[in-house]
């Protein structure tokens, strides 16, 4: 075990793949001399040098299309999108390339790349750097989701990003980059697409992924003070996605609280509140109740900004009337 | 080309070496305002640090803005302050805007990349780079069919000379004739990457040609050089031939606030830093006899007092409203977006 950053974390899930498998290059816009616009990919310049870790124009249509057509002649490269909020730009390539081209092309090959990006408030970066855009990817078919909360996903599910056949859009928060956990790098790598129950309590799950699974579980131990038990579902990843663990404790507590930082129309919480109400709807007390980022952009206001999306404060105050409606009702 | 057009050109070619003054005169307010930008980071009391500054690109802006007239529009990039600031805005409501704040030109939910201001046919700064070129070609439409002479400028950096948006609406503009100008403030970097490390193709204004612009390159350091090129090129975009200026300036400090510039050496800084329009401009005052140190002095300090004043203004200014957040997602009189917990109030009070 040792003590590390999400951001070290990463960068170090990119030394071992790179070191590991010489297919491995790093492509996008200042991710070698500077090190990349957050830090991960500090110092793997030095490493590994120019050939491996390819700066680029800032031409992000370019850069994915160049990863495609990489992944499909041998190379396994990490795309990296400076922030989620430029994907609109990318997303013929991402979308109607990367995503398709298996099946298309009747599986004669598949787009083993990744894309590395970042979202999320907490900057004051305004309404074109501050984006949680994870629903653009989950509505296309052909493409991985990964969004890890803590260091050890960041380290572990990075690396198993790397070993998939299918392109992967790994998703960081801006805001957890320096988050410093524990973390076991030569512990088995978990299962893939396999959710994390960070803790288990009998009167409400919460299911959630990202940033927002430290809001959750900050706000479980204050509902715990007063006698609530909240189960917190970590999905980190989004696609696949692991129904079975969230059915299992929806069947078992039977009531349901969905928190995502993405706005909240047509949202990931929206595909997951409507999977739980179709199928474990006999074992639902109550509709399913979704938290989610406001219907609207992301200001640079630093009191507006911090309100548009979920709290932790919010996450304690809505569950802990969930129970108590529950409980008069 | 109309009769109205021709005079001011012939008004402007009369004057314009009379004219560095009030060009110094700007180029230190842009220069003032952003040291103050800095100012208002270092207290903590911007909103965020992707403040980006464009201390070294005086002439650039004010270069070309004091060529603009009510009824042109123009957009910038991310480091658009000084243009903005030479076009007119007023330096209060933009300090306000950075800080958050509701006094701001766009009521603290834009911020520093984000600021606009329609009065001044400011369509708006940008955080996607190049994301506001192809809107000068709309609005080079647009001023076209209403065939007063007013032109649209796109204003951004080197780093987008290499996004494709660039070219798809160069040739646009180019296509029908669009009285637009595209106007890159080069200074040489984009984050930490030289520009020598983004493209091989060095003569920028040869792109510009590509497509049929009229197109030059002219250095950044003499505002009555870069005034002239952008005469040149403003007066022809009036006419309906579109243009491209590339403007050869030097990033003084870091991309953004939080960035040293590890990437680039100190003898490179100073070298850089050498070319300062402002210096120059205040030298060559001198030099001509048009103004005295002293006199020179008293006007700094004046702007430094017009400048000293935006932080506290920001300072002072409040925080918008948390209701304001609703607002203008649409039109006024639409309704506006339910807020979450009022959705949730509903579905926990239900029987
Ligand atoms: C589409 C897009 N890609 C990347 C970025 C991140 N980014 C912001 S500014 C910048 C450099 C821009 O350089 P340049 O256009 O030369 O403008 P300068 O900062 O030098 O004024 C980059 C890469 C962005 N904001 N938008
Ligand atoms: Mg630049």
């Amino acid at each position: 075990m040792v003590q590390m950053t999400y951001r070290d974390a990463l960068k170090q899930a990119l030394r071992d793949a790179m070191t590991e498998d010489d297919s491995v290059v790093v492509i996008g816009e200042e991710v070698g001399r500077y090190g990349g616009a957050y830090g991960v990919t500090k110092g793997l310049y030095e490493e590994f040098g120019a050939a491996r870790m390819i700066d680029t124009p800032i031409s992000e249509p370019a850069i994915i299309g160049a990863a495609v057509g990489a992944a499909m002649s041998g190379l396994r490269p990490v795309a990296e999108l400076m922030y989620v909020d430029f994907i609109g730009m990318t997303m013929d390539q991402l979308g109607n390339q990367a995503a398709k081209i298996r099946y298309m092309f009747g599986g004669q090959i598949g787009v083993p790349m990744v894309l590395r990006t970042q979202g999320g408030t907490g900057r004051s970066a305004g309404a074109q750097h501050s984006q949680s855009l994870e629903a653009y990817v989950l509505h296309t078919p052909g493409l991985r989701l990964v969004m890890p909360a803590t260091v050890s996903d960041a380290y572990h599910l990075l690396r198993q990003s790397l070993r998939q056949p299918d392109p992967v859009v790994f998703i960081e928060h801006k805001a957890l980059y320096t988050l410093k956990e524990e973390v076991d790098l030569s512990a088995p790598p978990p299962a893939w697409g396999k959710a994390a129950v960070r803790r288990t309590g009998d009167d409400l799950v919460i299911v959630t992924y990202s940033r927002q699974v430290h809001h959750a579980l900050k706000a479980a131990e204050e509902l715990s003070k007063q006698g609530l038990e909240a189960t917190v579902i970590d999905l980190r990843c989004l696609n696949p996605l692991d129904f079975d663990t969230v059915r299992q404790h929806v069947e078992r507590v039977g009531r349901v609280m969905v928190v995502s930082e993405g706005v909240m129309t047509a949202g990931v919480g929206a595909e997951l509140s409507a999977r739980i109400h179709e199928e474990c709807f006999d074992f639902l007390a109550e509709p399913v109740i979704r938290l989610c980022g406001e219907d609207i952009p992301i200001s640079v206001s630093v009191d507006l900004e911090a309100n548009s999306v979920p709290t932790s404060q919010a996450v304690q105050q809505v569950a802990a009337r969930l129970l108590a409606e529950r409980s008069a009702a | 080309m109309t009769a109205p057009i021709e005079t001011a050109v012939a008004d402007r070619a009369a004057r314009s070496n009379t004219e560095l003054l009030p060009l110094y005169r700007q180029m230190r307010r842009v220069r003032t305002f952003e040291e103050r930008v800095g100012e208002l980071f270092v207290r903590g009391q911007s909103a965020g640090s992707m403040l980006h500054l464009s201390i070294g690109e005086e002439a650039a802006a004010v270069g070309v803005a004091s060529l603009m007239q009510e009824g042109d529009t123009f957009t910038t990039h991310h480091r658009g302050h000084g243009i903005f600031l030479a076009r007119g805005a007023d330096p209060k409501r933009m300090m306000a805007e950075i800080g958050g704040k509701e006094e701001g030109y766009c009521r603290g939910k834009g911020g520093s990349m984000h600021i606009a201001d329609m009065g001044l046919g400011h369509l708006g700064a940008n955080a996607i780079v190049g994301g506001g070129i192809p809107a000068v070609v709309g609005a080079g439409l647009a001023s076209k069919r209403a065939g007063k002479g007013a032109i649209s400028v796109a204003f951004f950096g080197d780093g987008a000379m290499q996004q494709g948006i660039l070219y798809e609406s160069m040739n646009m503009a180019a296509l029908w004739d669009l009285p637009v100008v595209f106007v890159c403030i080069n200074n040489q970097y984009g984050m930490g990457t030289r520009i020598e490390q983004a493209t091989k193709g060095r003569a920028l204004h040869e792109r510009g040609l590509a497509f049929g612009l009229n197109a030059e390159t002219v250095d950044g350091l003499d505002v009555r050089e870069v005034r002239a090129a952008a005469t040149r090129v403003i007066d022809a975009a009036r006419g309906g031939t579109p243009g491209f200026l590339a403007i050869e300036c030097y990033r003084f400090y870091g991309h953004a606030r939080m960035d040293k510039s590890p990437y680039r050496s100190a003898e490179d800084e100073e070298q850089g830093r050498a070319k300062d329009p402002v210096q120059f401009a205040r030298a060559a005052l001198i030099e001509m006899g048009e103004a005295d140190s002293t006199h020179l002095d008293a006007l700094d300090q004046e702007i430094a007092a017009e400048m000293d004043a935006t932080i506290d203004f920001t300072i002072a200014a409040s925080e918008p409203p948390l209701n304001s957040m609703f607002r203008d997602v649409y039109a006024p009189g639409e309704p506006e977006p339910e807020a979450v917990a009022a959705r949730i109030d509903r579905i926990l009070a239900r029987e």
